[in-house]
């Protein structure tokens, strides 16, 4: 269910045509593109060890990496309490996707971020959804999971500070950080 | 019932080694039917100066408990020693219903014997009476255990004046972080800074022995959970999976974690660690948030927050095989982070209380929910060792504070740094 909003956004940048509130099939795509990190996810018990299952390839490097898409924004705000992907990026993900899906070798971090309101360990667990959101919607279009590492930072990293409104809407957000 | 009564700034002597937010106690508010109660100088019964004056400790945390109501030393109209020297009528022309009389002397092996009498007015009688070993240098953490018994025999609830308060201190520009893991006594005096960081540091979590820390630290890049000794400062890091690695809370044994994971697939649940044997085994799967998890005293059940209804809630979570979630909070639309208290009975929570972040106080059998704060964006609550208090953050001026409210609602304290923010602290178990 989770991944509806995703690949709402990918039909509807493909038909390019109005979205439906909801889909009401679901095709096999999205679920095989899952394929990695469910399989991953399954050899849990195994994995319990200290420090061992940092098993991002991205996680440390700092060689490869490479630029993002010319002229694209790397910022998506999010409402409040929220992590669907607003139609208004649709295209913006599309881009980087189409260039991570182009360029096998480039990298991304995808950083998930909050507002200050609320429990901060309850912000880390939305800055995480934040952020997976995006990394889905990156592989619908293409990006390989190898490509991509999630970091959530919950209200930890502000980009506004400030305890209103305004400051509000620019912290909650996933950064695309390119080169990571 | 309520009165706005001393304010009272204690600018907190700290020796040895200084840093830089150092924390002031100030009470806001107290119990209009506090105890009023005389604090005797204890003689030293030696040349010399006495090594450390008890009773001005004493006297000062029993003030800033908001419980009590010292006679300044300057009104007493004698000084005595012991039980059989209090002339009950005098202290009552003075409306004190309790007299702490006592003498410090020194034990032939080199430390030092606190004796100390406490005397009800009302009836004269001796209703506490013990002595107090303590090495010469140890003798303010003996004032406050002799604070601790005085609260004890006064409200029947042991004090936690004798324990530590673990919290994180965050100063610097947006752009130039500097974060710092403190622990300090519960008084502000004696600060230490266990670890530091460019990075966030998040998320202190107390072992039951009180010797070490559990917290979330990022300065891999990636959230990872450490416990740290403090005695030695060895840091272990007990959790580095992919994604979020949050939240720890220790089981009343201290043998194992609950924390949440996002793992490879980006779902936060609440998984249990063994700190022994690195086994993990998962305690939700629900395709929701959830997080923030704390072990019930009785070590049978975990409370988390989950957002499965479509927002935050509390639930309860039994550790039987088969055991399915049980929602706790009905009342409004946030409500997250829950900590347990000592006796199990009640929650305290970050609750959206008409749009504000509020510490509230519920019911963890029937779900009732009191709010207990007044700020705007309150979280990060926790119970003193004893349950009587619940410290938790706040602002003030737009600059991050710790404020403690007592568990009736009735007392208000704020503890401010000298510098820079202040946030999530966590209340040490008792230490002795």
């Amino acid at each position: 269910m989770r991944l509806l909003p995703a690949f709402t956004i990918a039909v509807c940048t493909l038909l390019l045509s109005g979205c439906p509130k909801r889909p009401t099939t679901v095709p096999e795509a999205p679920a095989q593109a899952e394929q990695p990190a469910d399989s991953s996810a399954t050899d849990g018990m195994a994995e319990g060890q200290v420090g061992d299952a940092r098993d991002l390839p991205g996680a440390d490097s700092g060689a490869g990496g490479g630029a993002g898409p010319v002229g694209v924004a790397t910022v998506i705000y999010f409402d409040f309490d929220r992590s669907e992907i607003r139609p208004e990026y649709a295209a913006l993900i599309n881009s980087h996707g189409r260039h991570l899906a182009a360029a096998g070798g480039i990298r991304i971090r995808l950083e998930g971020h909050t507002d200050e309101r609320g429990s901060r360990e309850y912000n880390i667990a939305l800055g995480e959804r934040r952020a997976q959101e995006v990394r889905r919607t990156l592989m619908l279009q293409g990006a390989g999971d190898r490509q991509l590492t999630t970091v959530s930072y919950g209200e930890e990293r502000p980009a506004a500070e400030g305890s209103n409104e305004n400051a509000y809407e620019k912290n909650r957000r996933v950064e695309l950080v390119y080169g990571r | 019932m309520l009165r706005r009564a001393w304010i009272v700034f204690l600018a907190l002597a700290l020796p040895g080694q200084q840093s830089a937010a150092q924390l002031t106690v100030q009470i806001l508010r107290g119990m209009a039917e506090s105890v009023p109660i005389a604090v005797v100088p204890l003689a030293w019964e030696s040349a010399g100066a006495a090594p450390w004056d008890v009773a001005a400790t004493v006297q000062a945390d029993l003030e800033r408990s908001g419980r009590f109501r010292p006679l300044p030393r300057a009104q007493m109209l004698e000084l005595p020693h012991a039980a059989g020297e209090v002339d009950v009528a005098d202290w009552r022309m003075l409306k004190v219903d309790y007299v702490l009389v006592g003498s410090l002397a020194p034990l032939p092996d080199g430390r030092v014997e606190a004796r100390y009498e406490l005397v009800s007015v009302a009836n004269g009688q001796r209703v506490l009476g013990a002595t107090l070993p303590s090495d010469r240098n140890a003798l303010k953490l003996a004032s406050h255990r002799l604070a601790d018994a005085i609260y004890e025999r006064i409200l029947g609830v042991r004090g936690a004046f004798s324990t530590r308060i673990a919290y994180v201190a965050v100063d610097g520009p947006v752009t130039a972080r500097n974060y710092r893991l403190m622990v300090t006594d519960a008084d502000g005096a004696n600060e230490r800074i266990v670890f530091s960081s460019p990075e966030p540091i998040m998320s202190p979590a107390w072992a039951p022995d009180g010797r070490s820390l559990a917290y979330v630290s990022f300065h891999s890049r990636f959230p990872a959970i450490y416990v740290q000794t403090l005695r030695t400062g060895e840091q272990v890091r007990v959790s580095a999976r992919s994604g979020i690695n949050s939240a720890p809370s220790y089981s009343p044994d201290g043998t194992q974690l609950a924390i949440a994971l996002s793992r490879r697939d980006g779902n936060v649940d609440v998984y249990l660690l063994n700190l022994a044997s690195q086994e993990l085994q998962r305690l939700t799967d629900d395709a929701a948030i959830d997080t923030e998890p704390a072990w019930a005293p009785d070590g049978r059940s975990i409370y988390f927050t989950s957002d499965r209804a479509g927002a935050p809630q509390i639930y309860r979570i039994g550790l039987a095989a088969g055991e399915r979630p049980r929602r706790i909070t009905f009342e409004g639309t946030y409500n997250a982070r829950p900590r347990v208290s000592p006796d199990g009975r009640d929650l305290a929570v970050v609750t959206l209380d008409r749009g504000a972040y509020r510490i509230a106080v519920v019911d963890a059998e029937r779900g009732g929910l009191r709010v207990l704060s007044g700020g705007q964006l309150d979280e990060s609550p926790a119970y003193a060792p004893n349950g009587a208090d619940i410290i938790y953050a706040t602002r003030e001026g737009g600059r991050g504070v710790l404020a403690i409210v007592s568990a009736d609602g009735r007392i208000q304290q704020r503890l401010a740094a000298s510098a820079g923010e202040v946030r999530e602290p966590a209340w040490s178990p008792y230490l002795n």
